[in-house]
């Protein structure tokens, strides 16, 4: 079963951290999602731009409007994300657990709905 | 004792928690179907058993007649889903099931229950949910019996039922005991569970019965289990000698005639001595484990009753501050009921009156019988006796449980009322 990982976490507090604590967080996920390949769990996985990179579209009454910035204002930021292939909730749990950004952020684990082909 | 209808209550209420639980197994981890393939069995038996008699067995027919119905389902099922292998889920469920020979008791694996109970107490489900979850599926209890006790509407509470089934299929939370690393998580609430469970058939909220047994001892069931699971947990200890040291008076609590016989008028030697003695040794092993929570401080309450050769021996200056370190543990109306009783014993009346007084000036226990009760008891005792009255006849008019009524009313017909 998939799930997607979704890593929030307060961009402006990672970006302010010295050099140094940011190549180390990174060589811990480097690290991890070596780990998650090897287990054969990995699907995809990447690092989002932080989110003042982020266009917001909507279309309302047949027009289209485009902001500047992500949908909601919240204290953390979506800043990247893995797609995983787990047992269950409890397996796909323990990833997310052990994603470097758990210990600060937060990971939200979501199912991935899976649908089911028409009868042939 | 042949009325097929009250025989199917019975096992209804004994068995219905391990028939689910051991279809859930079956069929996959899906709580919604095996509950409605238990219920089908049920309705099925109500239709024949008048007609065809009783079987030997009634469990053991119960778990045939569902495995049959859970057996036609998969294939309904499988025929509407290609991918799935038919043969396969159906050789997985006659496995799940074992097979039973005719007239064989029907034996649940007794981890069945257990796995129930971790599942519905898997942290990705709301608090509440986890709850109601258990005492549904495991304990049997209708969705209006778990709405009354949590004070809730039965259509909020079964809207809450069916979110949480829904949730562990669609997000997948597995059907297990979990991994010794994620135990600790999920002790806390497996203990809130058993907690509520056992407080559930130790004082009914409703219905003709005070006392519903065989909840007190499925709770109890289930905490043995716990224990062996975490032999090292203060807690466990602390809930098992809790549950024990009460279940040992579940004989001297309800009279002859179904009333309730309250704690300073039981005789002790209906107590059972031996659970007593097991209680009393779980508690010392808490206690050396460094056990200090909520369950650690309601077990040593009951303790000191325990230790009372007489009523009149018991050592109510410590229970009262027992009951208020629990106050400071777990802060509510009910505790704090207990509190004031507990300090009229051992300071007099009028002081615990006057705790009662504040409590219901909070307004927290607005519509909660025992609050006029409690209030009417003291002023009894402090030869109030109009007040009483008035008290007794307010704790009438909220009162749930049949032997809880006759119990009021005898102490108004003790205060010459009629």
């Amino acid at each position: 079963m998939k799930y997607l990982l979704m890593i929030y976490e307060n961009e402006k507090a990672f970006e302010s951290l010295p050099e140094a604590d940011i190549q180390r967080v990174m060589g811990e996920y480097a690290t991890f999602t070596e780990a998650l390949h090897t287990s054969g769990n990995f699907i995809a996985g990447e690092e989002l731009e932080p989110t003042a990179a982020a266009t917001t579209v909507r279309i309302r009454d047949g027009k289209r409007l485009t902001t500047d910035g992500p949908f909601a204002e919240t204290r953390e930021q979506l800043g990247g994300f893995y797609l995983v292939d787990a047992r269950d909730l409890d397996e796909a749990i323990g990833i997310a657990s052990r994603i470097p950004s758990a210990r600060h952020g937060s990971i939200e684990v979501r199912p991935v709905r899976e649908f089911t082909p028409p009868e042939a | 004792m042949t009325d097929p209808a009250t025989i199917l209550e019975r096992v209804h209420r004994e068995d219905y928690g391990r028939l689910v639980a051991t279809l859930i197994r079956a069929l996959d981890g899906d709580f919604g179907a095996a509950e409605e393939v238990v219920q089908e069995a049920f309705a099925a038996a109500l239709a024949q058993w008048p007609r065809e008699g009783v079987p030997r067995e009634p469990a053991a027919w119960l778990m045939r007649a569902a495995r049959n119905k859970a057996v036609d389902r998969v294939r309904r099922g499988a025929r509407l889903d290609a991918r799935v292998g038919e043969l396969e889920v159906v050789a997985r469920i006659e496995q799940a099931l074992a097979p039973l020979p005719d007239g064989a008791e029907w034996q649940a694996v007794p981890d069945d229950s257990l796995r129930l109970l971790f599942t519905c107490c898997h942290p990705a489900l709301s608090s509440e949910s986890q709850v109601a979850l258990a005492l549904r599926c495991l304990c049997g209890l209708t969705t209006e019996e778990i709405a009354r006790a949590f004070l809730v509407s039965p259509a909020t509470l079964a809207q809450r039922l069916v979110r949480a089934q829904r949730k562990i299929r669609t997000a997948r939370i597995p059907y297990v005991v979990p991994a010794p690393d994620a135990l600790a998580e999920r002790t806390e609430s497996v203990l809130h569970t058993l907690y509520l469970v056992f407080s559930e058939g130790y004082a009914a909220t409703d219905g003709p019965e005070l006392l519903r047994v065989d909840l007190c001892e499925e709770a109890l069931r289930l905490a043995r289990w716990a224990r062996s699971l975490l032999p090292r947990d203060a807690e466990v200890a602390s809930l098992r000698a809790l549950m024990l040291l009460h279940h040992a008076r579940r004989r001297a609590r309800v009279a002859a005639d179904g009333g309730l016989v309250l704690l300073d008028r039981q005789d002790r030697a209906l107590w059972d001595q031996g659970q007593m003695a097991e209680g009393l040794t779980e508690l010392e092993a808490a206690l050396a484990m460094g056990a200090r929570g909520a369950y650690t401080v309601q077990a040593a309450i009951a303790a000191l009753h325990a230790q009372a050769p007489r009523a009149e021996d018991t050592d109510w200056a410590q229970i009262a501050s027992l009951y208020e370190r629990l106050c400071v543990l777990t802060p509510g109306p009910v505790v704090a009921l207990n509190h004031a009783a507990a300090v009229a014993m051992a300071r007099g009346p009028e002081h615990g009156l006057a705790l009662v007084d504040d409590l219901e000036a909070s307004g927290r226990l607005a519509d909660y019988h025992l609050l006029p009760a409690a209030r009417a008891d003291l002023l009894r005792r402090l030869g109030r006796k109009e007040e009483a009255v008035e008290a007794y006849r307010r704790a009438l008019a909220w009162v749930r449980t049949a032997p809880e009524r006759h119990f009021l009313e005898a102490r108004l017909r003790e205060l010459g009322v009629e």
